[in-house]
């Protein structure tokens, strides 16, 4: 999938894969997407309820190995 | 820096009924599995990442006057929003030490009363899970029932009072947390029990628990006594302590009673534990003092964090007890049960000797309450 920026989260202990990841979302526009690497289990759940809470849609989310994948569309 | 306080320290405010306020900052999802309770909690609930940008919008919820605990999953989070509320001039603020992972592995032993022959029962109260183990000690010597997976804390427990621990014992496979039996009687030399019905499939040598073969603690005569009792598991066994204690596994619990189905369809079972409760508890003394594995209830921890009651004031008041028709108990113990443990299928696999997960595998594994009762 097409992302416009990549943001490496993976070995980061929550918050900080949310608070990097808030970060590179400022500096898109609406409608682009961000690709997210994280390796810590509990940011998965976080990721999605923070996406939803800001109205960001997960556009796709996959696992490999260790590492969670997530790709997020800016609102 | 934020102030971080202790799961010992937050343990011992829950335990003596100080007015704790504790802001979750974990998501909506997890807090609502599964959070911290007892005494007088209260609790506010609000994801971090909603406060990144600062915690205005949750100030004027928050106490001036008693110390504000944040906690989160693992620590990290709460440190942060711990930091934001000092610096917002929240000189009351805390962050939880370890988080709920460190939360959910917490004993507070509390002492449950002396023994007639010299000796002492204590209760090991898990504030994070509801579960409670179970500390005979007599003549220098001493029996843990259900022990939980940190073994550590029992270990210096009869240390610090010079104890030899010489059984472990578990009142049934358990489905809910990894025992800590068979790990612990292993390091210290002593024996571990186990009800041979729930142990067809273990890999490792055990003791047998069998009705007639008491267990004795120190050279006098504290009895531990075992009543089999199934309808939870199918091996599922209690134990009469000093005539006067009666340990219930995970059968009776104070306000609930056991599900049947965790270790495989209740249908099979709901007659055991039917006739367990109605019948066979029925014959035993009203005065013991019910001793379970369990609680699932904040407002079933008493009296200095103590979970306990009499047999006779259960059979009055437990709503699982009270149900005189057959049918009307089946229905209630098999159909709308809540949802299992977490990990449950690999729990009683690792309590078999079947798998053997490294530590980290199993403090996830034990990540959430024990929802093994059902409610009347």
């Amino acid at each position: 999938m097409e992302a416009t920026k990549f943001l490496d989260a993976k070995g980061l202990a929550c918050p900080m894969p949310i608070v990097r990841t808030k970060k590179a979302m400022e500096d898109l526009s609406s409608g682009d997407v961000l690709e997210i690497h994280t390796t810590d289990k509990g940011s998965k759940s976080d990721l999605t309820a923070w996406a939803k809470s800001g109205g960001h849609e997960i556009l796709k989310e996959e696992q490999e190995a260790d590492v969670f994948k997530f790709w997020i569309k800016k609102a | 820096m934020a102030k971080i306080m202790s799961t010992k320290e937050l343990a011992t405010k829950i335990v003596t009924g100080e007015a704790t306020f504790i802001l979750d900052v974990r998501n909506k999802d997890e807090f609502d599995n599964w959070k911290i309770e007892g005494g007088k909690v209260e609790l506010l609930n609000e994801a971090y990442f909603n406060l990144l940008d600062g915690v205005d919008s949750i100030t004027d919820k928050l106490p001036k006057d008693k110390d504000i605990i944040v906690v989160c999953a693992k620590g990290g989070s709460s440190e942060m929003i711990a930091d934001m509320l000092e610096e917002a001039g929240f000189q009351n603020a805390y962050s939880l030490e370890g988080g709920m992972k460190a939360w959910s592995e917490h004993l507070e032993p509390v002492k449950i009363g002396d023994l007639k022959d010299g000796g002492s029962l204590y209760q090991f109260v898990r504030l994070g899970k509801g579960c409670l183990s179970y500390f005979i000690e007599s003549n220098g010597e001493a029996a843990i029932i259900d022990t939980a997976r940190m073994i550590d804390t029992y270990e210096s427990f009869a240390a610090k009072k010079g104890l030899t621990i010489k059984h472990t014992i578990d009142t049934h496979l358990h489905a809910d947390h990894i025992s800590g039996g068979r790990r612990l009687a292993e390091k210290a030399g002593a024996t571990y029990h186990l009800p041979p019905k729930d142990a067809t499939e273990v890999t490792f040598d055990y003791t047998p628990v069998e009705e007639g073969n008491d267990i004795t603690v120190g050279k006098t005569t504290v009895k531990v006594q075992p009543i089999y009792s199934p309808g939870h598991t199918i091996g599922s066994t209690s134990f009469i302590i000093d005539d006067t204690y009666l340990i219930t596994g995970d059968i009776l619990f104070v306000k609930s009673i056991g599900r049947p189905d965790l270790a495989g369809l209740a249908e099979d079972w709901v007659g055991d534990l039917r006739n367990t409760l109605y019948s066979k508890y029925k014959e035993l003394s009203d005065d013991l003092i019910v001793l379970p594995a369990h609680y699932s209830f904040p407002e079933e921890l008493g009296e200095g964090g103590r979970v306990a009651a009499r047999l006779g004031d259960l059979y009055a008041k437990n709503s699982g007890l009270q149900v005189d028709d057959e049918d009307v108990f089946r229905k209630m113990v098999t159909e709308n049960l809540p949802p299992q443990p977490n990990a449950y299928q690999e729990i009683r696999k690792t309590n078999m000797g079947k798998i053997n997960p490294d530590l980290d595998e199993q403090k996830e594994m034990e990540t959430g309450p024990n929802r093994c009762a059902v409610e009347g």
